[in-house]
């Protein structure tokens, strides 16, 4: 794993594009906070063709931003659920779950789920959404959305 | 070679000390300090009660060894072969070079003007064999000279400790009444070699009298100097921009590596000004490269930290940290192997954003959770396992947080971080972590690591330090270590 820490959105660009061009590498991960202006409907475009030229996946992470133009072939907003019932121990909280939204996408339907993080076999199990009896409308972490 | 710092006085009487297996003890000493009875080898703490103004420094023998190598490299203005003998002593093959210097005589004046120039005492000595003249150096006359066959006759009077022997072999000499390399040339020969014929090198003294009178070869091996990469543009006019000489120098040291098989891991753009300032630009590589596309591609945006001045009307770049390159083939087909894309793209992110902007994770063998990984240089690439049933997200610095509990060594109940309040609903732990006593300080507390969630799913890593009266301190407090995603 290679790890960049930069200070503007417009290197974090760069540098996720100049990552998308070196085949050698199994996947680009790019995390930019709110709104930067750099971060446009082109840019994304860019990183989007880009990945589709190269065969490799691309996330972007957005954290505390509005959902605005984007060229991302997926589009998801990720919040966070109350895990599951732990196998052993009803104190302890068990495998991890999140609300899953696709909103925009090119080739699936939009839709909801409920993800869940197996831990044992380290595997990311989609399964279909229902209303969770605790969780009020619109609580859990920012909105989070994905390209590639 | 230039002088290195200034020997300090003379009157003053100093030694350098080493770490023995009873504290330290003496190294080195000068002449005042070896008048006043410090003896090598002794303890310090002892030779202080000797010698109460004794100064003491510790000894640097890896450095003195580097320091050998440089005047190892620098002694063969007087010869073409030379090598290091020990820790203390350098071996010139001064075979048909002597007459260039004026003969043996006149050489060994100059060596030892020059080299007491550079702040080196030494004692020098001329000899047909390697074994004769070390015994001469150092426990001949000044300035010594062996005839060729006169071997015999100068080594008589010499001392048995002049044969490279070991300090238990030597004492038992002495016992036997030996005390001359002429007492011990008398003895018949098969008397010593039952004695001895078992014995290494070191401890035998009849194949090390051999090696000093010739009779059994020891020749000396000089290593080769490493070639130095260096390409340069010699101008006629000074200019004001380099960019268009790099392809050219690039491309040319790139042939260099290739002729000789070798790849380099940085590199080194200087400029000489001409009104003689000297400007230079350092590149670290991640892997052995001899590419000059991608060599000259990480220039980029690199020039503009040149200040042109009046111009300048030398270039050269220089080849470091040489490394072989074999020229590998993977794949029939014409494709490049992809082994090569990585560091190349670790070398264009750390020429864009720096050498520490550009990091990966290392395991460290700690079970603190902030120890336990810490961040590499793109340098030092190696693939480690993830850590288990760890934060995605740790905090730099644990933030403290205000908690209510229902038992003081139980979970937090509730906690406010960040000026938001938090319902625990579920719990995971206590985990706990014991301080690290070898590195910690000695009142460190405990840390009892509890994984919680709040009604909202968030998962969070808090941890208590410390326990109610475990006599460090007043009451434990709380902090939040981490996110789970």
């Amino acid at each position: 794993m290679i790890h960049i820490t930069l200070p503007c959105a417009a290197d974090v660009l760069w540098a996720m594009e100049e990552g998308l061009r070196c085949c050698a590498i199994g996947a680009v991960i790019g995390e930019v906070w709110g709104t930067p202006p750099v971060l446009n409907f082109t840019a994304t475009r860019r990183l989007a063709t880009r990945a589709e030229a190269g065969g490799l996946p691309c996330w972007l992470i957005r954290r505390g931003a509005t959902p605005d133009l984007s060229a991302a072939r997926h589009r998801w907003r990720v919040a966070s659920l109350p895990s599951e019932a732990h196998p052993h121990d009803p104190q302890a909280p068990g495998n991890p779950r999140w609300q899953v939204e696709l909103f925009r996408s090119r080739q699936i339907s939009p839709g909801t789920w409920v993800a869940t993080h197996d831990r044992a076999a380290d595997r990311v199990d989609f399964s279909a959404a229902f209303r969770y009896g605790a969780v009020a409308e619109g609580d859990g972490a920012a909105g989070r959305r994905a390209s590639g | 070679m230039e002088r290195q710092g200034d020997a300090p006085p003379d009157e003053v009487a100093i030694a350098l000390s080493i770490e023995g297996p009873h504290g330290p003890v003496i190294h080195a000493t000068n002449r005042t300090a070896r008048l006043a009875g410090i003896a090598v080898g002794a303890r310090v703490v002892d030779m202080r009660a000797i010698c109460p103004d004794l100064c003491v420094e510790y000894a640097d023998p890896q450095g003195d060894r580097q320091a050998l190598e440089r005047l190892m490299l620098w002694s063969r203005r007087w010869c073409p072969w030379t090598v290091v003998d020990g820790v203390d002593g350098l071996i010139l093959d001064t075979t048909g070079s002597d007459h260039l210097w004026g003969g043996e005589t006149a050489m060994l004046e100059k060596i030892e003007v020059r080299l007491s120039l550079l702040g080196v005492t030494a004692r020098l000595a001329v000899a047909p064999t390697w074994g004769a003249a070390w015994a001469m150096a150092r426990h001949g006359g000044v300035r010594a000279i062996c005839p060729e066959g006169g071997i015999a006759t100068a080594l008589a009077p010499l001392p048995v400790a002049g044969l490279r022997l070991d300090s238990d072999t030597v004492l038992l000499l002495q016992r036997l009444g030996l005390k001359t390399i002429g007492a011990l040339v008398d003895v018949p020969r098969m008397s010593l070699a039952r004695r001895f014929v078992q014995s290494p090198l070191a401890a035998n003294p009849l194949l090390r009298l051999d090696q000093a009178t010739g009779v059994l070869a020891e020749p000396v091996a000089s290593k080769d100097v490493p070639v130095r990469m260096r390409a340069e543009v010699r101008l006629a006019d000074p200019i004001h921009d380099p960019t268009h000489f790099l392809p050219l120098l690039c491309d040319d040291l790139c042939a260099q590596l290739a002729r000789a098989g070798l790849g380099c891991r940085k590199l080194r753009l200087t400029v000489y000004h001409t009104d003689g300032e000297v400007s230079a630009i350092d590149l670290a590589i991640a892997a052995p490269s001899r590419d000059g596309r991608h060599l000259h591609g990480l220039f980029k945006g690199k020039l503009d930290r040149i200040n042109p001045g009046f111009g300048f009307d030398l270039i050269a770049l220089d080849a470091g940290m040489v490394e072989p390159l074999g020229t590998v083939q993977t794949r029939l087909d014409r494709t490049v192997e992809d082994d090569l894309h990585l560091p190349q793209l670790m070398d264009r992110l750390a020429a864009r954003f720096g050498q520490k902007a550009v990091r990966h994770p290392q395991l460290q063998a700690s079970h603190i959770p902030e120890r336990a990984e810490s961040w590499g240089t793109a340098a030092t690439l190696t693939t480690d396992a993830p850590l288990k049933d760890r934060p995605i997200r740790l905090l730099t610095h644990a933030e403290e947080i205000h908690v209510l509990y229902a038992v003081p060594e139980g979970p937090p109940a509730q906690f406010i971080w960040r000026r938001q309040t938090y319902r625990v609903t579920r719990y995971e732990g206590p985990e706990r972590i014991a301080p690290e006593w070898w590195t910690d300080r000695p009142r460190t507390r405990l840390r009892d690591y509890f994984k919680v969630e709040d009604q909202a799913g968030r998962r969070l890593w808090l941890y208590r330090e410390g326990l109610h009266e475990d006599g460090r301190g007043g009451d434990p407090r709380w902090y939040l270590h981490g996110i789970f995603a």
